[in-house]
């Protein structure tokens, strides 16, 4: 056996953050968000001993204007963020084009992953096209062990050019995880200074606006040349597969599965923008037909379309998302390059035997129920939902609820209670809000509640409750201070006693900060259930101004991880529960770790699943669930 | 063994059961039998509750995608009978090997009622039928038992290694678990691991009789 122990998997989001402690990285900002947290996690248990500066940052904009000072002033940055952060940042990062980076002999690299099929996510949008708005040059991977020369190269590239690079990932590549070689991060020393003429003025706008796109055109040249845009394959194939990020290895996979190997070229692109136009036309002279593999949208696609087009190849076919080739949505996968080959060359692929596929879909198809998400057992905001959801029912006006980014979108899950209105983007709940208490002279007659979580509050609900105070609007804005940056991982936030290199930070006071805004302040703990229930509607019933509930309860993850506890040993007394008449605690409050006795129909605790919070000894109305003080 | 290449595992279950470590160890283990190996694995909101799998592409020609294409599958690994079968259904194949835990965990619409969880003897069945090679075993019963329902992933780790399905011996696996716990927990992580195995010996020897 191999003696060799220190063998371990790396993540992809880890392998990028140690190619940029290869470039010898500085400074690292972001805001977590699913695939892209663990980045800026594994700088940032880095950070003492590679003198760095590694901040979770209040959003993506503050994250990228941090970065942008750091590069300008002659260091290495990274900036990390998911696909709709992005958005959040844009408008600093179309100006920080314009005037580039300086030639400080800095460097900064904007790391965006996206999240295809939005598994965890609210959209699945594809950033790419980003770089092309805001005259980014952009590179993308194809797998685990070109993310990381990818990322250092785009630390040289920048640092060349004296611009920001923008690096695109994605969730197979993020979280996926392989085993790489060990090397040595960078110490380079650097020392940060500013003696820069970095204004935007009207009318410069069009000057920067020149010098950019003249930048962007020498970098063009240098990706026509690059190693990350390769050609693989026969001579003369019949056909060259175009493609980028996920899409490559899928490709691999299919070309192999169909047998394809001798009629199929494989041309990937790693360095897609500016597009190497004259690489790909001369790559697919070889062949009569294309087809482009990558994820989501066609942008790949349409810049081949492009330069076939430039080149005079009108009669070389295309295909892909935008052909319907491959759906226009959702990630790629082997199965969808298997199913567009398999139609392309008429080739009749089962994947299993034909019997097989019957008894699944006689058999076993029927027996598949769904498995919904749900909060986890002694989750907070279960309580939170089920006294809001009694309250709102008691006010009996048929309040409008809306809802933001976190944990508590499982409100709108099988675990939740279906009780929100609107869910869009990091603190709209709060600008929705702020424009519903606004319509009472249209007649709008409806409660406001807008709810979001600490972390999220931080990030954007901040200008929209000032917007909404000043403008007279009306609401009642619940905020869910778990003390976590829970769904994403637990990172620290502006209301964290740590910061994200662990040292002690200045808490920001929520309470303070929304009372000096002007707005009416309210504390009460979620697992008092009554108490919450009677604070809510009495606050539905003021009607006026801008109220705020903070419910405070640390997230049930972070307290078992630093207590490890079960407080209460729950029970069902079997005696008074009434089972499948009432149903209450099954059914509305709708906890895992109680479930209904197929035989009785009456509840029952399932002590591997319970955490003993206690909150639904509460709510049963015949008194049968009862907690003990857990000594063990 | 004559394995096929790449040879693909999947390790699901129910958020928060530990199928991520059962993958990151056998991975290890094969890593250093020489193969190359890829993990995909699920994060974020699925972990909440969610049905949850790693997926293992091995090989000794390079690196693949983590996602395994339909049909797929050689070993299919289940923290949750339901769940093994959702996977076989996906990747399943008539010389398919499948490993289960036989403890439920109820999906939230199945607690109130609004969904019936099947009879778990008809999932054992399920997985029986459809399954080249089988093996249903009280992993949560034996973490259970031993102090914790979280060990229920190194008992099944046990089981696995057991069923000599994958190229690697149980013993190598065993000295991984005892690198990778916490030494406090050691003792009985091991012990979770002996019983899982002794689960799938045991199954074998009454169909052997």
């Amino acid at each position: 056996m191999n003696q060799n122990h220190s063998i371990s998997f790396t993540l992809g989001n880890e392998a990028i953050a140690r190619a940029a402690l290869e470039s010898g990285v500085n400074y690292a900002s972001g805001y977590p968000g699913t695939p892209s947290s663990e980045i800026i996690q594994e700088l940032a248990k880095q950070a003492e001993k590679f003198g760095m500066h590694v901040e979770w940052s209040t959003n993506e904009k503050v994250a990228s204007e941090g970065a942008a000072a750091a590069a300008i002033s002659g260091l290495y940055s990274l900036v990390a963020m998911k696909n709709a952060g992005l958005s959040v940042a844009l408008d600093f990062l179309t100006h920080l084009s314009l005037t580039g980076i300086g030639d400080k002999q800095g460097a900064m690299v904007l790391a965006v992953c996206d999240d295809p099929d939005a598994h965890s996510s609210g959209d699945e949008t594809d950033s790419r096209w980003i770089s092309r708005f805001a005259y980014l040059p952009l590179l993308e991977p194809g797998d685990i062990s070109e993310a990381r020369a990818m990322m250092r190269y785009a630390f040289e590239l920048s640092r060349e050019f004296g611009c920001c690079v923008m690096f695109r990932s994605y969730t197979r590549l993020s979280h996926a995880s392989s085993i790489i070689e060990p090397a040595e991060p960078a110490r380079v020393p650097r020392t940060a200074k500013t003696d820069e003429d970095m204004c935007l003025t009207p009318y410069l706008g069009k000057v920067k606006h020149a010098a950019t796109l003249e930048r962007l055109s020498l970098i063009r040249e240098r990706f026509e040349e690059s190693p990350f845009n390769r050609y693989s394959g026969p001579e003369n194939p019949e056909m060259i597969i175009v493609c980028s990020g996920g899409g490559v290895l899928c490709a691999q996979d299919a070309i192999e599965i169909l047998g394809l190997g001798a009629r199929v070229g494989v041309l990937r692109l790693g360095a897609l923008h500016p597009f190497p136009d004259n690489m790909v036309a001369n790559t697919l002279k070889k062949t009569g037909m294309a087809l482009v593999v990558e994820e989501v949208d066609p942008f790949v696609e349409v810049h081949v379309k492009d330069a076939l087009s430039t080149a005079g190849l009108r009669d070389l076919k295309v295909y892909g998302r935008e052909s319907g080739h491959i759906e226009g949505f959702g990630e790629i996968t082997p199965d969808r390059v298997v199913q567009a080959l398999s139609s392309l060359f008429k080739l009749d692929y089962q994947p299993r035997q034909a019997e097989y596929d019957e008894i699944i879909k006689r058999e076993v198809a029927p027996l598949l129920i769904d498995r919904g998400l749900a909060w986890c057992p002694g989750c907070p905001h279960r309580a939170s939902f089920y006294a809001i959801d009694r309250a709102l029912k008691a006010d009996g006006r048929r309040g409008c609820f809306t809802g933001d980014i976190g944990c508590y979108t499982l409100d709108v899950f099988p675990g939740g209670k279906y009780q929100m209105n609107m869910l869009h983007a990091m603190g709209s709940g709060a600008g929705l809000a702020g424009g519903l208490g606004q319509l009472k002279q249209f007649g709008y007659e409806q409660p406001v509640i807008s709810l979001c979580g600490d972390s999220t509050f931080f990030h954007a609900a901040i200008p929209a409750l000032i917007n909404a105070v000043h403008n007279g609007s009306s609401f009642l804005q619940v905020i869910l201070d778990n003390q976590a940056t829970a769904m994403t991982g637990f990172q620290s936030h502006p209301g964290s006693d740590v910061d994200a290199m662990g040292r002690a930070a200045v808490q920001v006071d929520l309470e303070k900060l929304c009372s000096s805004i002007g707005c009416r302040v309210t504390v009460a703990d979620p697992f008092d259930i009554a108490g919450t229930v009677k604070t809510i509607r009495n606050l539905l019933k003021e009607d006026k101004g801008v109220r705020v509930l903070i419910l405070r309860r640390t997230c049930e993850l972070v307290r078992m991880k630093s207590e490890k506890t079960i407080p209460f040993k729950m029970t069902v007394d079997q005696d008074k529960c009434r089972g499948d008449e009432c149903g209450v605690c099954l059914s509305q409050f709708r906890c895992p770790g109680l479930v209904r006795n197929p035989e009785t129909g009456q509840a029952e605790i399932r002590d591997d699943l319970c955490s003993g919070c206690g909150a639904c000894a509460q709510i049963c109305p015949f008194k049968s669930i009862n907690k003990e003080k857990n000594i063990s | 063994m004559n394995l096929p290449d790449p040879f693909n595992v999947i390790v699901s279950g129910v958020g928060g059961q530990g199928n991520i470590l059962i993958a990151r160890l056998i991975g290890r283990v094969l890593a250093q039998n020489g193969f190359l190996v890829s993990i995909g694995e699920t994060f974020g909101a699925a972990q909440r509750g969610g049905a949850v799998f790693s997926s293992l592409r091995i090989s000794k020609k390079r690196g693949y995608s983590p996602l395994i294409p339909s049909g797929q599958g050689h070993v299919i690994v289940g923290l949750e009978p339901l769940e093994t079968l959702r996977m076989l259904s996906r990747f399943g194949n008539a010389d398919v090997t499948a490993l289960s835990n036989d403890r439920p965990v109820y999906p939230v619409d199945a607690l109130g009622g609004r969904d019936k969880y099947p009879d778990p003897k008809q999932l054992y069945a399920a997985i029986d039928k459809v399954a080249k090679h089988s093996y249903i075993v009280p992993a949560t019963e034996i973490a259970l038992q031993l102090g914790g329902a979280i060990m229920a992933n190194i008992a099944i780790l046990g089981a696995l290694a057991e069923t000599k399905a994958l190229p690697l011996e149980p013993e190598e696996v065993a000295e991984e678990v005892a690198r990778t716990v916490p030494a406090a927990k050691k003792a009985e992580n091991l012990e979770a691991f002996k019983r899982g195995a002794e689960a799938v010996r045991r199954l074998s020897e009454t169909r052997a009789a």
